[in-house]
């Protein structure tokens, strides 16, 4: 009876337990249901600190905006994240052997190109519209214009005309023969059906260009994704393509937020508002470092090296610095290995010359100059710049060696590098005066002007990029060129010109290897500038994301998004 | 007081007219300009590309001869093109000042009525804890840097306890009202606990001299309610220096916040009128700053004209 009624009793209370636990459990599974939905990432948040000025693939040259179309347009050709030509909107990249390229005699004696490219033949616009030569003719009519603002015009100038052969195929015709004919990345196609009335009046184009008045046009893009709504400043977002072609990309949405301020970019990412940040128009490495160091182990950080070449520029009309011993005592009286192990935690590997060690160019065959303070002080006496008794250097006319060292303000990483440069430099006994300027007042007046001793920046370049704009003699900026050109040092060495002219138009890679390594022991024995190192950028990413592959060069990882996935 | 708003109204024209060239000038006069600048994002721009480009843009002509053509063409309603973001500037401007009135405006309406309420509270027990209490709160919100509060309020709320999104506006890819207003909340907030202390200081310092006054005194006497004392009463004068105060500061809804605006990612007219100069983006600097100017000139033509209603001993000549 007992054991009945307290079965009884037992029962009971072990029913209403039971239904409170159900009723628990059903909450708990309600609640919990947005999680489990959620932890699906069918959607991928991107923060980037910058937004992008216009989303014309021709006008204006811009890292964000590179970012976002990589996402939504397919150039021709590109660099790949091993740094080989690919195609990726033709269906072959043009060759002697494949027949695709032609060379061509022009007046003169001049060697010109023909080459050949066919569009793949699925690819379409997001409107459903093929993408077809009309687009091509376009493109190059664009190109051409002096009024229509596209910003690198230089690669129309060199294309003497286009051939169409049918609705895909096409030939250029190229006035020169170079090493680098196939790549035709800056060739970025505009849809004729839509782009065709409002390059109408060329002089307004950039003013009707679809990309600014209705950017949400899906007839604008032809990747794997289209732009279906911006926010202007603050987000762009980005929806499956439905006529792509390709592989699926695996994200229902993709959201590029801009942030500007790293200190809000940091707590978006940890507050989850975003998933990554963008290596390439992302967080400054000394910062991506910080970052790692606190909260490392709940992301997936890449750092990657790539072609920004990061050094200090000599003005070689100041007179301390035109003597090279000067340079190298510069150059060995810094400890750059240390440097870049303190500041950057060796992601960021010292330079020995200006060619990027994963360039086709790239050789170690140059000197290497090591930290060395008893060479540094030896060069600088035999320069005739003798220790005073307080420690600094003069000459026999009684003159400091003081030097101004300039770079851009409000930059903490080259602030921090400048500290340590200045600090070195004064153990060997050349004062360092430091005279940062805004970006906007050092790029766009003090260095196109030359007012400067010692000058830290950094060159942005391409894969195998011939160094005629920062070594040929015609290249110094001045009244004569309207401060055109980036020789800033005045560098002026006839071998180095002859290599440069011969570099650009040698057909044959094991040739042009051996040209690229005389450029480069030139330049380590002139040592016009001084190298520092090669700048990475970190790509912050979730755990659960694979498939990025960050290229190094200008090719953002966006082009080839469709890799991206959840890790299974 | 017609004539006088008429004056006024030349004035503010006029005025107008003189900071469009002093800002055009101004920005003129930075070295560097927008195509130079493009040069270090392209190394495939050469010097052939930089001519092309500065004389399309018309950056090689004297800085004289652009302001007349700018002038001329802002005369007749076209204020250009900006070349930041690649869009005439008044489809630029707006969207960016409908944000910044939502901003500023919502976190001005709350400041303002919450700084009332304690102002009024601490002004009609001087001397008290409470009003110690509120003076220390003041001289804690006046004080703190906007930059060092906001990222305050994303670690508790955004990082901590996850409960709102640490910056950005709302609503991508459909996401709602809700999440709009959720965008909202932490900047609405920044910008309301900073000046909150500035403007109870103000409310608290006007009532006490207000609550002094001879007529407040009678008004007492004649046995009317204190809550009428003080909302009819003392309220209307205590009004005048206040209303100073908020004419001053109305210029902010249309110049933006720039640092609540850089901290929250939060697309304003501060960030605009910012990155519009530093980038030479002479059409949108411009017009963003005139009207900035405008408003403000405008505010304060109405808030000498609130004066003569709030009392009656201002006179207008």
């Amino acid at each position: 009876m007992f054991s009945t009624e307290a079965s009884g009793r037992c029962w009971s209370a072990t029913s209403r337990g039971e239904r409170s636990r159900r009723w628990l459990m059903l909450a708990v599974l309600f609640l919990a249901l947005p999680a489990v939905a959620a932890s699906a990432h069918d959607e991928l948040a991107i923060g980037i600190t910058q937004f992008p000025a216009t989303l014309n693939p021709n006008i204006d040259a811009m890292a964000a905006k590179n970012y976002v179309l990589g996402l939504a347009l397919r150039p021709f050709t590109v660099f790949d994240a091993d740094w080989k030509i690919v195609c990726l909107l033709c269906t072959e990249l043009p060759s002697f052997e494949n027949g695709r390229a032609v060379v061509t005699e022009l007046a003169g004696g001049k060697k010109g190109v023909d080459l050949t490219y066919t569009i793949r033949p699925d690819a379409m616009w997001a409107d459903g519209v093929p993408v077809t030569t009309d687009d091509v003719k376009l493109t190059y009519e664009v190109g051409r214009n002096k009024e229509s603002a596209v910003a690198n015009a230089e690669m129309y100038r060199q294309i003497l005309g286009v051939d169409v052969k049918d609705d895909k195929t096409f030939t250029l015709h190229w006035d020169r023969l170079s090493y680098d004919f196939a790549a035709i990345d800056d060739f970025v196609l505009l849809p004729a059906h839509l782009e065709r009335a409002a390059f109408a009046e060329p002089a307004q184009y950039r003013l009707r260009t679809l990309y600014a008045t209705d950017p949400t046009n899906p007839g604008l893009y032809n990747g794997p994704y289209r732009i279906s709504e911006i926010a202007s400043g603050s987000y762009i977002v980005l929806e499956p393509n439905p006529h792509w072609a390709g592989p699926p990309p695996y994200f229902k949405r993709i959201t590029v937020r801009a942030i500007e301020n790293t200190a809000a970019l940091e707590a978006n990412l940890l507050s989850h508002t975003i998933d990554m940040v963008a290596g390439e128009v992302g967080l400054p490495l000394d910062e991506a470092l910080a970052f790692d160091k606190r909260h490392g182990s709940e992301f997936n950080i890449l750092y990657k090296p790539g072609l920004s070449f990061e050094h200090v520029d000599c003005n070689l009309d100041v007179p301390a610095l035109a003597d090279r011993r000067v340079r190298e005592a510069l150059l060995v009286g810094l400890d750059r290995d240390t440097l870049t192990k303190t500041l950057f935690a060796g992601h960021q590997a010292v330079a020995n010359s200006f060619v990027e060690p994963q360039d086709a160019g790239y050789t170690d065959d140059v000197p290497h100059y090591r930290y060395d303070p008893k060479r540094a002080a030896q060069l600088l006496e035999d320069a005739g710049w003798h220790t005073q008794p307080d420690g600094a250097r003069a000459n026999s006319d009684g003159k400091t060696l003081s030097l101004e060292l300039a770079t851009t303000a409000g930059n903490r990483s080259r602030e921090l590098v400048e500290q340590v440069l200045q600090s070195q430099w004064k153990q060997i006994g050349i004062d360092i005066r430091i005279h940062n300027e805004p970006a906007r007042v050092l790029f766009g007046e003090t260095l196109l002007h030359r007012r400067f001793d010692l000058a830290m920046y950094a060159w942005i370049s391409a894969p195998e990029n011939a160094p005629r704009s920062i070594f040929r003699s015609d290249e110094v900026p001045s009244e004569a060129n309207s401060y055109a050109g980036e020789n800033l040092g005045d560098y002026k060495n006839p071998e180095m010109d002859r290599i440069i002219d011969a570099l650009e138009i040698e057909l044959d890679p094991g040739k042009r290897k051996v040209l690229w390594a005389e450029a480069q022991q030139l330049y380590a024995t002139d040592l016009p500038s001084l190298p520092l190192y090669f700048r990475s950028d970190a790509f912050i990413l979730p755990k659960w994301l694979t498939g990025l592959r960050p290229t190094g060069n200008q090719a953002p990882s966006t082009l080839w998004v469709t890799d991206w996935v959840e890790r299974q | 007081m017609i004539r006088f708003t008429a004056i006024r109204l030349v004035e503010i024209a006029a005025m107008v007219v003189l900071m469009s060239f002093v800002i055009y000038a101004l920005i003129g006069l930075m070295p560097g300009d927008p195509i130079d600048l493009m040069m270090g994002a392209d190394p495939h721009l050469n010097s052939a590309d930089l001519a092309r480009l500065k004389t399309l843009y018309g950056v090689d002509r004297p800085l004289f001869e652009r302001y007349l053509a700018w002038a001329q063409a802002a005369l007749h309603g076209n204020f250009g093109y900006s070349r930041l973001f690649a869009a005439p500037v008044v489809q630029t401007l707006l969207p960016r000042l409908g944000n910044s009135l939502i901003l500023l405006g919502s976190s001005f309406v709350i400041g303002f009525a919450l700084s009332l309420g304690l102002g009024i509270a601490a002004a009609r027990r001087p001397r008290t804890r409470f009003d110690a209490a509120v003076n220390l709160a003041c001289f804690a919100g006046v004080s703190m840097p906007t930059f060092w509060l906001a990222l305050i309020l994303i670690l508790i709320f955004a990082q901590g306890l996850g409960w709102l999104p640490a910056g950005g506006i709302g609503g991508a890819g459909n996401s709602g009202f809700g999440d709009w207003l959720r965008h909202l909340v932490l900047p609405v907030a920044t910008l309301t606990i900073a000046n909150l202390g500035g403007y109870t200081r103000y409310v608290r310092a006007a009532m006490r001299d207000a609550l002094g006054q001879d007529h407040i005194r009678t008004a007492r006497a004649k046995g009317a309610r204190e809550t009428r004392v003080i909302w009819h009463h003392a309220l209307r004068g205590a009004l005048v220096p206040i209303v100073t105060i908020l004419a001053l500061s109305f210029g902010s809804l249309v110049s933006g916040a720039l640092v609540t605006e850089e901290m929250f990612a939060y697309p304003g007219m501060g960030k605009l009128i910012f990155d519009a100069v530093m980038g030479n983006d002479y059409n949108l600097a411009l017009a963003a700053l005139l009207l900035a100017t405008a408003v403000t000139m405008l505010a304060n033509l109405a808030a000498d004209l609130a004066y003569g209603w709030l009392d009656p001993r201002v006179s207008y000549r």
